[in-house]
């Protein structure tokens, strides 16, 4: 299969790898997917208390080239943004960005999955209302 | 200068050995025949050709040319012994049994067979992928008309009990078909002596061309017949109609001609080479295991899980540079990992982690080299990146966390 330069670029040179303390109350852990499934991501949003805003992201990912890239790409986007405007990335402008052909798309619903699965933990961590709603698969 | 692509994928096609590229040539324009017009020269000259082509094939496999029927592939030689079979045999049965790792164009086939009003028997494989042998005898009743057992397996490379097979099935009278597709050119492979009676197979997977492949039918003791599945001119002792691809068989004959030559020595060498690999990449890479006998199986063929990476994942890290295949999910267009592996008993997640590394005729020691370094890199890079490697590498037991499936 022929990927685009930029699906590619996140590829080899993933930005973000890497794992936040889990214990910290400002830092929300997703992880979905299943082994089985062949793709795991798990990504990490560290939140100022203060402003809502995301200050950092991390990722590591189990998965195929798109996987890794959709998640990559997602820290990349998170980074900078509201928790509300993080809860708006659909996973179709994943799709877009990297040009991920049909068969791939799952692998963006997942890196969707994972940002909305870290807000929710962050938010249920931090006494706060959960705007952040997992769609079934 | 770009790099030469380093080629490991020889199960799913061979390059055309040049020398067979050359018997070829001849046959596109200087002799332009068709081997069935019995009236002019250029039909003799193609049709001596494919007589010649037929005799270097029978040599190899040590067979009757008159066994031989020439067909476009494997997957048609499968097609044509399996629906052959059933409506030849109708009378006497309706019952086939096969594995549940064999190739998709036996598979498929059974399973139109069964939309026929045939009945299937799928027998499972233990973990070395093998067949057992009380299950197949057990499995035959007076129903049964057919047993079809891969020679050696596609993905593992692992090799049948052929001589265990051909004994149980001349003791109930049942035929004996085999795709022996990854075998033939490879090792000795000799349908009579192990008891098989139909036997598939192509050019490509043994340095021949493309497009043309062969359905040995035994003539006597028994005399077996199948019903011809494409209807025209009444090619190939009216099994197998359609002009014959003359340079296709020329080259097919050739590849014959050369696997008799240099199949003790090509396989010597590249099980060498596959065991060094094997090793190579063992002794780096914890938590990487072999899949399917090591001890019953093709000289140059090794397939390798490397826990907690995915492999088309892994496969992106060195595929400008080496080409190989995975049974990953991500690599097919069902999204579900190889079922010849899952049948061995693997879990999914390991499935997902495979690569199958298929050496060939032209497969160098620089390449085995190459290889074992760049696959260890590849490895060790998509482990810094996997979150299950890090939980592995914590002690958290991964099978018990819930995973959300999707």
């Amino acid at each position: 299969m022929a990927y685009s330069d930029k699906l590619l670029d996140h590829f080899k040179n993933p930005r973000n790898v890497g794992t936040l303390d889990k214990g910290d109350a400002g830092v929300g852990t997703g992880l979905v997917g299943a082994p089985e499934c062949g793709d795991v991501m798990r990504l990490q949003i560290q939140v100022d208390p203060t402003t809502q805003k995301i200050t950092d992201a991390k990722f590591k990912t189990f998965g195929c080239g798109s996987a890794i890239a959709s998640s990559s790409l997602a820290t990349e986007w998170l980074k900078g943004k509201s928790v509300d405007e993080a809860l708006a990335i659909d996973n179709m402008a994943i799709v877009e960005e990297l040009a991920l052909p049909p068969v791939k798309i799952h692998c963006s619903v997942l890196a969707e999955d994972a940002i909305k699965s870290a807000i929710k933990d962050y938010q249920e961590k931090n006494g706060l209302e959960v705007t952040a709603v997992l769609e079934a698969h | 200068m770009a790099q030469r692509l380093i080629y490991l994928d020889n199960n799913a096609t061979t390059p055309t050995d040049p020398r067979v590229v050359e018997t070829m040539i001849p046959y596109f324009y200087e002799n332009p025949g068709n081997a069935a017009s019995r009236n002019h020269p250029a039909g003799w000259v193609a049709e001596g050709a494919v007589d010649t082509a037929r005799e270097q094939l029978a040599d190899l496999i040590n067979v009757d040319p008159r066994e031989i029927i020439f067909t476009s592939g494997a997957t048609e030689s499968d097609n044509l012994a399996i629906k052959g079979v059933f409506e030849m045999y109708a009378r006497k049965g309706n019952h086939i049994i096969t594995a549940t790792t064999e190739h998709k164009a036996v598979l498929d086939a059974c399973k139109k067979v069964e939309k026929m009003g045939g009945e299937v028997t799928y027998l499972e494989v233990d973990s070395e992928g093998l067949i057992s042998l009380e299950a197949l005898e057990a499995a035959i009743t007076d129903k049964t008309i057919l047993v079809s057992i891969m020679w050696a397996n596609n993905e593992t490379g692992v090799i049948q009990p052929m001589k265990e097979i051909g004994k149980i099935c001349a003791k109930h009278g049942v035929l004996f078909m085999s795709d022996a597709t990854q075998a033939v050119g490879k090792i000795p492979v000799d349908p009579k002596e192990v008891g098989v009676h139909l036997m598939a197979w192509t050019s490509h997977k043994m340095y021949g061309p493309k497009g043309v492949g062969a359905l040995f039918v035994n003539r006597k003791n028994p005399r077996v017949k199948v019903t011809s599945q494409m209807d025209g001119g009444g090619h190939e002792r009216g099994m197998r109609s359609g002009t014959l691809n003359v340079p296709g068989i020329v080259g097919f004959g050739k590849a014959a001609a050369i696997a008799k030559e240099e199949m003790h020595e090509d396989a010597a060498r590249l099980s060498k080479l596959r065991d060094k690999l094997q090793k190579g990449l063992m002794d780096i890479l914890e938590e990487s295991y072999v899949n399917g006998s090591e001890e019953h199986r093709m000289p140059h063929v090794t397939n390798i899980s490397f826990k907690h990476v995915e492999g088309e994942g892994l496969m992106m890290t060195f595929n400008q540079n080496i080409a190989l295949s995975s049974g990953s999910a991500c690599t097919s267009a069902s999204l579900e990992p190889s079922y010849v592996l899952v049948a061995l008993g693997l879990g999914d997640d390991l499935a997902h982690s495979s690569l199958r590394f298929s050496l060939g005729r032209f497969t160098t020691e620089e390449d085995i080299d190459a290889t074992i370094k760049q696959v260890s890199e590849g490895v060790n890079h998509m482990r810094e990146l996997s979150p299950i490697w890090e939980m592995y590498k914590e002690g958290v037991d991964i099978d018990a966390i819930e995973w959300s499936e999707h």
